[in-house]
C-alpha cells in the first residue's frame, strides 16, 4: 500500500509525463495540511482567527510597500541573471516565485533582530537594508561574502547547507546571556532560513534541538519552495515540515508562501514570541522556485512545465496587485511609478558590478587570522618576492 | 605555587578566564553537574551557573555551531569535546565555519572559539577514544592548534587559547590529566607567546621534537640515551599551527639531527610537515635525513595492541640510533 504512494525519482523516457504528473500533483500539498492564508491567489482576503489580528495594522501604505519590496527584488532577480547569461556573473541563485516569503518575513524583522540566510535570501537582504550590489561579490568571484554583515544584522550566504541554522540558535542563546546580565537590553532574536532541501541535513536537527532545550530566541523559517535543484520536496518529507516542530516541543506553522500579508503575519507573531522569551517557531513557506535553483540548472529536465504553470497562477506579486486595485489602494500611476523604480535599481546593480575592481591578491592573505600569525607572513613575504622577481629594472613588469 | 594535576591545572585556567571574563561560557556535554567525563570543568558549574557552564544536548555539530554564534555576538565559547574520536561530527563546523567566518567576513566578526579536545592513546580505552586528530585542523587555514604537556602550560596555554581572537584547537593529552607538578597560577598570560615552542631539555647530538602527552617520553628517552652518552636536544612543541619552526631549525643548525615523534599516524603528518620544512630550512646542516617515530598508517588499534602502536622509548632511541648511525633495529648489525 504504502509503495504506491512513493514518488517516482528516477523517470526514463517512457513513463516521463505520468511520473511527472505524479510529482507535480504531489507538490501541490498534502490537502490535510492546514496553511496559514490571508490573501488567496485570487486577490481576495481571508479570516484567521489567530494570525488575522496579526495583520490589522497593515494599511494601504504598508501593503503597497510590500508590492514595492517583492516587485523590486523580482526586477532585480532579472537584472543578476542577465549579468551572469552576459557573463559578468559566474553562477545566479535565483528567487523568483519566492517574493511573498522573503519580503513578509524580512518586514517582520526588527533591527536588533539578527538574520542568517542561506544563499537566495535576496529579498530578505533587501529589507535589511543591504547594498544588493553587494549580493553579487560572492557570483561575481570578486569576494567571499561581499557585505559587513554587522551594519544590518544580516549574516553573510552561506553555501554549505544549514550549516547557519545553528550559528542562528548559539546568536539567540547569546542573546538570553546578555538579558540575563542587562534587563534593559531591547528584547530581540534570530531568524534562520533554509530550504526543504536543507531541513534533511542534520544540522536542522541539532538545532532545533538546541532551541528546544533552552527556549532560545529564534525563528526557523523554511522555505519549501518544492525542490532541492530536481529532487521533489516528497523526497526531504513525507508529512508537512511544519509538523516537524511538534516532534522538537515548539510550534510549527505552514503559511502560504506566496501571500506576503500571512507571511508577515506568521513570523511577527512567532517573532513576538521568541523575544517575549517563549521559544522558537518553526515556520514552513509553502511557495515555489519559479526559476531554476541557479543559473546552471535546467528544470526542462525533471519537472514538468504545468506544474511551473500552476504555481504562476499563484504569484505572490499578481495576487496583491488585484487586491490593491480592487480595493482602490494603487492605480496605474503607482504600478508604473514601482516598474521605474524596480529598473533604476537595476541599472544601479549593473553598473556596480562593472565596476567591481578584481581585487588585489594581497587580500587572499588578509583576515585568514585575526592575530599575527607567521605563516601568512612568510608566504605573503614570499609571495610580494617572487612577484618583484617580473619586474624589471625601470619598476615595469615583465 | 601550588601543586595540581594536569587536569586541575586546565581547571584552574578555564575559572581564571571565567573570573575575568564574563563572556566565557563552557559549552560541552556532561560538563556541568559531573565536571566532564574527565572532571576538568568540575565545579565550575556550580561557580559560574548553569548560563556559563552549559550541559548541551548530545550533539557535537551543534556544540560547534552553537559556539560559532555565540561567539557572533560577543562571546568566547570554550567548546568540549568528550573524547578525540567524537570531533568528527562537528568538523564542518570547524573547518567550514569556525575557520573561514574571519575572512569571509574581512575581518568584521572574530571567532575566539577554544574547543577542548582530550586526545591520544595509552589508557587501554574502547575504539573511538584514543585518536589523535590533531593534523586535520593543523592543515586548515584559519585555526590555531596548541597542545599541552605539562601542568604549568596547561594552565597557561589554556588562558592563551581563551584570550586569543581566533578559533583555538586545544588538544589535552589524556593519559597525562594525573601527571602532578608545581604550577605558578600568578605567572603572566605572556610569560610565552602562545606559538612558541619550548626547549624540555637542552642536548647537542640530535634534536627530538614531540608535543602533548610524547613529551614525557621523549624526555625520558634523553635521560636513557644519556646514560649512553648520547646528548638529546628535547623540543616541546606546544603549537602545531603555527610551528615554532624558527626554535625547530636554530636546534637541529646545532645538532644536524632530527627526530619527530607524535602518537598520531605518519602519513601527512605533523611530523611530515617538520621533515620536510627543516629539510628546506637547513639542508646542508643535516648529518642524517630526518626520522619520524609516529603510530602506524592503520586505524588505532584494540587497547591491548595499543603498547605496539604507541611510539614509546625503544622506538624513539632506535630511531635516535638511525640519525647517529649507530647500529639499529634496521641496520642490519644487530642491537
Amino acid at each position: 500500500m504504502a509503495a504506491a504512494h512513493l514518488p517516482t525519482t528516477e523517470f526514463d523516457q517512457t513513463d516521463l509525463d505520468g511520473s511527472l504528473e505524479a510529482a507535480a500533483e504531489m507538490a501541490q500539498g498534502e490537502p490535510e495540511a492546514p496553511m496559514v492564508q490571508l490573501l488567496d491567489a485570487e486577490g481576495r482576503r481571508r479570516e484567521d482567527p489567530t494570525f488575522g489580528p496579526y495583520a490589522t495594522d497593515l494599511d494601504g501604505e504598508a501593503l503597497k510597500a510590500f508590492y514595492r519590496d517583492m516587485a523590486s527584488v523580482r526586477r532585480f532577480d532579472q537584472e543578476a541573471t542577465a549579468l551572469q547569461r552576459q557573463g559578468e556573473l559566474a553562477l545566479w541563485v535565483q528567487l523568483t516565485g519566492q517574493e511573498a516569503a522573503q519580503i513578509g518575513s524580512g518586514r517582520a524583522t526588527a533591527p536588533q533582530d539578527y538574520i542568517f540566510p542561506t544563499y537566495r535570501e535576496h529579498g530578505v537582504a533587501l529589507t535589511r537594508g543591504v547594498d544588493m550590489s553587494e549580493l553579487l561579490k560572492l557570483f561575481r568571484g570578486v569576494a567571499n561574502g561581499g557585505w559587513d554583515p554587522t551594519a544590518t544584522n544580516f549574516h553573510l550566504y552561506t553555501l554549505v547547507l544549514a550549516a547557519q541554522v545553528p550559528h542562528a540558535v548559539g546568536y539567540a542563546m547569546g542573546i538570553q546571556r546578555d538579558q540575563k546580565m542587562d534587563a534593559a537590553l531591547a528584547p530581540a532574536a534570530t531568524v534562520a532560513y533554509f530550504g526543504d532541501g536543507a531541513s534533511s541535513e542534520g544540522d536542522v536537527h541539532e538545532s532545533m534541538v538546541f532551541a528546544a532545550s533552552y527556549k532560545a530566541p529564534v525563528v526557523f523559517f523554511c522555505q519549501n519552495n518544492h525542490w532541492a535543484i530536481s529532487v521533489p520536496f516528497e523526497v526531504q518529507s513525507r508529512i508537512p515540515l511544519s509538523n516537524r516542530a511538534q516532534g522538537y516541543g515548539f510550534p510549527g506553522i505552514r503559511v502560504d508562501g506566496n501571500d506576503v500579508i500571512a507571511v508577515h503575519a506568521v513570523t511577527k507573531w512567532a517573532l513576538e514570541r521568541a523575544r517575549a522569551g517563549e521559544g522558537p517557531v518553526l515556520i514552513e513557506a509553502f511557495t515555489y522556485r519559479l526559476g531554476a535553483h541557479t543559473t546552471a540548472d535546467d528544470p526542462t529536465k525533471y519537472r514538468h512545465s504545468a506544474e511551473e504553470d500552476a504555481w504562476r497562477a499563484k504569484d505572490p506579486l499578481l495576487r496583491l496587485e488585484k487586491y490593491l486595485r480592487s480595493e482602490g489602494l494603487a492605480d496605474d500611476a503607482f504600478f508604473a511609478e514601482v516598474a521605474e523604480e524596480g529598473k533604476q535599481l537595476a541599472a544601479y546593480v549593473r553598473k556596480a558590478t562593472l565596476e567591481m575592481a578584481n581585487p588585489d591578491i594581497r587580500s587572499a592573505f588578509a583576515n585568514v587570522y585575526a592575530q599575527a600569525h607567521p605563516l601568512v607572513e612568510e608566504e605573503t613575504a614570499w609571495f610580494e618576492k617572487y612577484e618583484a622577481g617580473f619586474t624589471d629594472a625601470e619598476g615595469e613588469n615583465a | 605555587m601550588s601543586t595540581l594535576t594536569l587536569s586541575k591545572a586546565i581547571n584552574s585556567g578555564l575559572r581564571r578566564a571565567m573570573d575575568d571574563d564574563p563572556k566565557v561560557v563552557l559549552l560541552g556535554e556532561d560538563i556541568g553537574k559531573l565536571g566532564g567525563v574527565f572532571r576538568v570543568t568540575d565545579g565550575l558549574q556550580k561557580d559560574f551557573g548553569a548560563h556559563r557552564v552549559i550541559d548541551t544536548p548530545l550533539a557535537e555539530a551543534g556544540i560547534i555551531g552553537t559556539a560559532v554564534g555565540l561567539a557572533y555576538r560577543g562571546y568566547r565559547p570554550v567548546c568540549e569535546i568528550q573524547f578525540d574520536g567524537f570531533i568528527y561530527p562537528g568538523f564542518d563546523q570547524i573547518v567550514s565555519q569556525v575557520a573561514k567566518l574571519h575572512y569571509r567576513t574581512r575581518g568584521a566578526v572574530k571567532m575566539p572559539i577554544t574547543i577542548r579536545v582530550p586526545f591520544g592513546g595509552g589508557i587501554g580505552a574502547v575504539e573511538h577514544h584514543s585518536e589523535s586528530p590533531e593534523a586535520y585542523f593543523a592543515h586548515t587555514a584559519g585555526l590555531r592548534v596548541i597542545s599541552c604537556s605539562n601542568p604549568q602550560d596547561a594552565h597557561l596555554m589554556i588562558r592563551q587559547a581563551i584570550a586569543c581572537d581566533d578559533p583555538v584547537l586545544f588538544f589535552e593529552p589524556k593519559r597525562r590529566y594525573w601527571t602532578k607538578a608545581d604550577v605558578d597560577e600568578s605567572l603572566a598570560l605572556d610569560s610565552f607567546p602562545m606559538g612558541s615552542a619550548r626547549i624540555a631539555a637542552a642536548g647537542t647530538d640530535a634534536t627530538l621534537v614531540a608535543y602533548g602527552p610524547l613529551v614525557q617520553t621523549a624526555l625520558d628517552a634523553a635521560t636513557a640515551a644519556a646514560d649512553e652518552g648520547i646528548s638529546l636536544e628535547v623540543i616541546d612543541l606546544r603549537s602545531l599551527s603555527p610551528i615554532d619552526f624558527d626554535t625547530v631549525e636554530a636546534s637541529v643548525r646545532r645538532t644536524g639531527r632530527l627526530v619527530v615523534t607524535h602518537e598520531a599516524q605518519q602519513s601527512f603528518g605533523i611530523g611530515a610537515e617538520i621533515a620536510a620544512s627543516i629539510t628546506e630550512r637547513c639542508f646542508y646542516h643535516l648529518e642524517a635525513a630526518p626520522e619520524r617515530v609516529t603510530g602506524f598508517d592503520v586505524p588505532y588499534p584494540p587497547a591491548k595492541l595499543e603498547e605496539h602502536y604507541l611510539p614509546d622509548l625503544d622506538r624513539i632511541l632506535d630511531a635516535v640510533d638511525r640519525v647517529m648511525g649507530r647500529p639499529n633495529s634496521l641496520s642490519g648489525q644487530g642491537l
